[in-house]
């Protein structure tokens, strides 16, 4: 933010670059003010569509969303405009509330084993792609189909497969002597459901990511060190994991703020239920704002801003993880 | 980033900000609706519903833009889906740019009315003594009316007729809840599946359990009576006795009806809107009313729209908008709805009578829209919402085996109560 309000250009802590840029060809000295000054106007003329539009797209929901969680704005008071300032009582309630630690939990198994199994199938397709063979390009291709794919298709598509009575998937189990699977509504599978299917549509997002962080890998020292004896293994364990490590983490962070806030799939899948069983802070949030037949914004404004703060810290982690990298 | 493009529509939901904040200075920025430019006679007149299947070529458009000419003014008309038309109706309330009509969903019309934006049909002057008291109801509050129906659906128990004769069943025997269970077992003995039903954890979930619950005896005010545990033990047996498929959990309306077109289960539970689908169907089919517990058809909760006049600035646009209302809701005006969509009851006597003489067979329909009853009635209004998200969630976890029935229905009790004091 810092770095657009004030370009380098004008800026009064350059005063170098100003005395070149001010400095007129005739004689006696002028008062450079007024130059700096319309190069400062300039400056901000040109950084002004940018604040305009991060005010408008980032501060002020930012701000609503933080000024709706500490009133009570009920429909009324929404319409009227006259809500009620009860500080962190809304904030209160959503801690103390049943589905509270349920929905903390489930976030918590559905980000990081999601993430990890995205992460760890992404990387093992992005080093078998890397060999090009034949068809690679097209066997790439076709792994983005669900990237591709419109959310609501392909969340249909896994509530359909994984439909307890008529599921393709329960069918090919009960093929093969297994008895029938309740995938979307037994409270032990349905969170192990939607995480499955989350993983598949994160798979893409890894691959993309990590295939082009390997291209970016000189082979050469991998040549090398082939040459110095070592086997496929701890070339990749010694060299290419750690080379991928700036982009390894980078793709997890932005994994782990995707994972986060995820609502569709599981709206679609099993609406968060049976009961609370596969609801996670994001669908708790839309189920209070938009499920009901009432709309409760504060509630719903709370919840989304404790997952903001979890998003900031894990940000904060990463900064603090990059730094150290950086100064090592 | 294609996902960057999806993550960014999960942002739009997740910070309500987004949709609330965003959304707002939207509207702010544009002038919207002709409510606030026009002025009174002639001019545009906007209207909106919640039927984005009717295009502008539709027959419902011309109707409407019909009642409009009648008047001497244009009709805009404007389709949401039905909750994106609540949503829509609270900004333009904020923003003072509602517009003249909205027909709007009927438990919804308690919520909009609470809010202070919606006109009381005796401050326009317009008539709703011929409308049929259990069908108005989900539009009163206090003693006010807020609206006016246009028509009126509700559920009972389709039945495949080929099934039922095949296990000797005769639907006519059906009377209540024993004999219910009774057709079931003889259904399932016969290898066939017995019923299905949408228990999804969404409103729909609790407006198909609502006749098995009123039907009971249960009260909303009291969800963990003894009647609504018997009532959500016949729903839970149903599934452990496996006359039910389990993926009632998950199914909404859409998905049971489908289910039932099959021709694999003898019952399903669906409402009114699918009457020229089943006749359709590939095997014969046939209507009963959803039994009470005791005997006797069970109170089904009433669905359908309600037109509602949102209050305006310029107070004399109401002339106009009160001829376009009651042009819309004359007996021939509520038969032809009902016609158009295929799916609405008249809400008059007069204009069920009308209807019954061009299509007998609707008649164990009208019956069930008679025995029908609101969601938001018995004064509940805006604590509905609340009570019937503790419900659905009761359901979800009795029907998955997370708890039972009784320790499912306290909990609801519970939250319940804590959501509406």
């Amino acid at each position: 933010m810092r770095a657009t309000q004030t370009p380098p250009v004008g800026s009064p802590g350059t005063p170098g670059r100003e005395a070149a840029i001010t400095s007129p060809p005739g004689p006696g000295p002028r008062p450079a003010g007024r130059r700096i000054r319309s190069t400062q106007w300039a400056a901000v003329a040109f950084a002004a569509p940018l604040l305009v539009y991060l005010v408008a797209f980032y501060a002020f929901p930012l701000y609503r969303n933080i000024e709706l969680s500490v009133h009570d704005y009920t429909i009324r008071a929404f319409v009227q405009g006259n809500a009620k300032f009860v500080g962190l009582s809304n904030y209160a309630d959503i801690v103390s509330s049943q589905t509270f630690l349920p929905a903390l939990r489930n976030t918590a198994l559905f980000t990081l084993v999601s993430i990890a199994f995205q992460y760890a199938i992404g990387l093992g397709l992005a080093v078998f792609f890397r060999n090009n063979f034949r068809l690679s390009g097209v066997l790439r291709g076709m792994f983005l189909i669900p990237w591709l794919l419109p959310l609501i298709v392909s969340a249909s598509t896994w509530s359909w497969m994984l439909n307890s009575d008529s599921g393709i998937v329960n069918s090919v189990l009960q093929a093969f002597g297994i008895g029938q699977i309740n995938w979307l509504t037994s409270p032990g599978m349905a969170l192990v459901s939607v995480i499955i299917a989350n993983i598949w549509l994160g798979i893409p997002f890894n691959l993309v990511i990590l295939y082009s962080g390997l291209q970016n890998i000189s082979p050469d020292i991998d040549e090398a060190a082939a040459l110095d004896g070592a086997g496929g293994w701890k070339r990749f364990w010694h060299i290419t994991f750690p080379l991928l490590r700036p982009v390894s983490a980078i793709t997890l962070l932005l994994g782990l703020i995707y994972t986060l806030k995820v609502v569709d799939v599981i709206w679609i899948m099993t609406t968060g239920g049976p009961g609370d069983v596969s609801t996670t802070l994001a669908v708790w949030s839309y189920r209070e704002a938009f499920g009901t037949g009432q709309p409760a914004f504060s509630p719903a404004s709370a919840v989304g801003n404790l997952l903001i703060l979890i998003a900031l810290v894990f940000g904060i982690v990463y900064l603090y993880l990059q730094r150290r990298q950086e100064e090592s | 980033m294609i996902r960057l493009v999806k993550s960014a529509r999960v942002a739009a939901m997740v910070g309500v900000l987004a949709l609330s904040g965003a959304a707002l200075a939207g509207c702010g920025s544009s002038a919207s609706g002709g409510s606030s430019t026009s002025s009174a006679g002639g001019g545009t007149y906007t209207w909106w519903d919640p039927y984005p299947q009717h295009d502008a070529s539709s027959d419902w458009t011309k109707r409407v833009e019909a009642c409009g000419v009648a008047a001497g003014v244009t009709i805009k008309r404007t389709a949401y889906d039905t909750t994106a038309l609540t949503n829509q109706a609270l900004l333009s309330a904020q923003e003072g740019t509602a517009p003249d009509i909205i027909l709007l969903d009927n438990p919804a019309v308690s919520t909009l009315a609470d809010t202070g934006m919606l006109n009381t049909t005796e401050s326009l002057g317009l008539d709703t003594s011929g409308i049929d008291p259990n069908l108005l109801a989900a539009g009163v509050i206090d003693n006010k009316t807020y609206g006016i129906p246009i028509g009126a659906n509700t559920l009972a128990l389709y039945y495949n007729k080929t099934i039922l004769d095949a296990a000797g069943v005769d639907p006519s025997t059906i009377k209540d809840w024993a004999s219910l269970n009774d057709a079931l077992a003889k259904v399932k003995a016969a290898g066939k599946k017995g019923i299905s039903f949408a228990g999804i954890g969404t409103e729909e979930g609790s407006f198909q359990f609502l006749p098995w619950f009123w039907g009971a005896g249960a009260k909303l005010t009291k969800l963990d009576s003894p009647q609504a545990t018997a009532a959500l033990t016949l729903w839970t047996d149903w599934l452990s006795k496996g006359y039910a498929p389990n993926s009632v959990i998950t199914n909404s309306q859409n998905t049971t009806w489908e289910e039932f077109l099959t021709g694999t289960f003898a019952f399903d539970e669906n409402g009114t809107w699918q009457v020229n689908s089943a006749a359709k169907a590939s095997f014969p089919t046939g209507v009963i009313q959803i039994p009470a517990e005791n005997g006797g058809a069970a109170p089904a909760p009433t669905g359908g729209e309600f037109l509602t006049m949102p209050v305006q600035k310029d107070t004399a646009r109401y002339t106009t908008t009160k001829k376009i209302v009651e042009c819309m809701t004359t007996t021939a005006g509520q038969v032809k709805t009902a016609t158009t969509f295929a799916y609405y009851i008249p809400p008059t006597a007069a204009g069920q009578a009308q209807l019954l003489s061009q299509d007998p067979s609707l008649k164990p329909w009208v019956d069930a829209v008679k025995a029908a009853k609101g969601r938001t009635s018995d004064n509940l209004g805006t604590k509905y919402p609340k009570i019937s998200q503790a419900m659905w969630t009761a359901v979800q976890k009795a029907l998955s085996g997370e708890l039972s029935p009784t320790a499912a229905l306290a909990q609801a009790q519970q939250a319940a109560v804590k959501a509406t004091s």
